[in-house]
């Protein structure tokens, strides 16, 4: 079982920021495949937060084949994002390293290469949508 | 889904002066609403026409289908905790507990009973003897057990500590997910509106300014900044909230309904406490002429 914590200042919707937590824990293995996901009126509680939103985000997480809901007894994680997108870590962290290194070496600071990461990450998701 | 609360041009005055006017509102079951406004915006007036405490002055207003304290059928859907979360002080808890039974029809009492001993409350202590943070656990036993349709909240948790607060805040949305009852709680702090609401009404200068679906609001306005530009050229469609210019910098706050496409303009997401102070600073003019048309640039 999952706990799930809001920040007020990640500029995310309580919804958003469920979803993501769930994905982020199925991604590290935390959330395996049969696990029940805390009830709607659980993480209500706990966060203080609209049932509705809870709702939501595990329609959402349901829509993308990642959880079932099984009506009166819970809702359970049908599948996990661990295996394939970890093994491929290594390779890419290996050539992020080299490109951060290629970024220093033209004299980008850290906040530069931030900034570039973020404005390429969000220019190429922005095109995808268009 | 049918409304819980709705109103038609709804307005009070007290002698001289306008509580509230043209107030128009369609809110649909089911949701957590958060009415939201500066001091003396006219909440606590809406709030009390909707509980029949007061008779509008002008137009109407129905919750759960009916007019407010019509009948007795009609004040058992409507619960209303009161500003400051009164109680009888010299009553002790179970004598509120006892009365709540007595005067609701609908009333649970076994529900009531199960949250005074999770709640820690002595029944034999006096309410007057009580904390601030108790007494508003116990004004909302009393609201919950009444099994209403619509629980009415008027600054629930403004006196409270932060502790009292979230505490309060958690009973509410897990009876909320219990009961599949709807909510109109007014506040302040827009904190508490953005997790706990689903849908807001902002109230200034007794006037409705904006009022929907959270999401959707969030979904429809951005901020927009670019390099300056005479307002005579700014985009179609944009209805705009605010501009603001230095030299060289233009920022916009605007609601569209489409996507912004001009590569000239930085757009970013606006929270809602930025959506909800940029409706309560919107010049008066504005707020008549809803939806200017500019001229196009996309």
């Amino acid at each position: 079982m999952i706990e799930f914590h809001l920040n007020d200042r990640s500029g995310l919707s309580p919804y958003q920021q469920v979803v993501r937590q769930v994905r982020h824990a199925l991604r590290l293995g935390l959330l395996e495949q049969g696990d029940r996901l805390p009830t709607v009126k659980d993480v209500a509680r706990q966060l203080a937060i609209n049932p509705n939103t809870v709702l939501k985000a595990y329609r959402e997480l349901e829509h993308d084949g990642l959880v079932a809901a099984r009506p009166g007894v819970g809702t359970f994680v049908t599948r996990t994002l661990a295996d394939g997108t970890l093994a491929a870590h290594g390779p890419l962290r290996q050539d992020l390293r080299r490109w951060l290194t290629k970024a220093r070496l033209a004299g980008l600071d850290e906040e530069s290469i931030e900034a570039l990461f973020m404005n390429t990450l969000r220019n190429e998701a922005g095109e995808d949508v268009a | 889904m049918s409304a819980v609360l709705r109103a038609q041009a709804l307005g009070k005055k007290y002698k001289q002066r306008w509580a509230l006017r043209d107030c128009d509102l369609d809110i649909p079951a089911g949701r957590v609403v958060g009415l939201v406004g500066p001091n003396g915006a006219g909440k606590s007036t809406l709030l009390n026409l909707a509980s029949g405490l007061l008779t509008p002055t002008a137009g109407t207003i129905e919750v759960c289908g009916g007019r407010p304290a019509a009948g007795v059928d009609q004040l058992a859907k409507v619960g209303f905790v009161a500003q400051d979360t009164p109680t009888y002080a010299s009553l002790s808890v179970a004598d509120h507990l006892d009365l709540g039974r007595h005067l609701n029809p609908t009333w649970d009492d076994a529900l009531a009973r199960d949250r005074i001993r999770r709640l820690g409350l002595d029944p034999k202590q006096r309410a007057g003897k009580l904390s601030g943070g108790q007494r508003a656990q116990l004004a909302l036993t009393l609201g919950i057990a009444k099994r209403p349709q619509l629980l009415i909240l008027d600054e629930p948790v403004a006196a409270l500590d932060p502790l009292a607060r979230r505490e309060f805040m958690q009973d509410l949305m897990e009876a909320v997910a219990e009961h599949e009852m709807s909510v109109v709680l007014s506040s302040h702090l827009v904190s508490d509106v953005e997790r706990a609401c689903d849908y807001v009404i902002v109230l200034v200068d007794s006037r409705v300014q904006v009022t929907g679906d959270i999401e959707d609001l969030v979904a429809s306005h951005h901020r927009l900044t670019g390099p300056r530009r005479d307002p005579d050229t700014l985009p179609t469609g944009l209805h705009i909230l605010s501009a603001s210019h230095t030299e060289r910098q233009t920022t916009l706050l605007v609601r569209t309904d489409t996507a912004v496409h001009d590569p000239g303009w930085t757009v970013s997401p606006l929270g809602l406490e930025d959506i909800i102070l940029a409706h309560m600073t919107r010049p008066a003019d504005a707020v008549r002429d809803s939806r200017p048309a500019l001229e196009v640039l996309r």
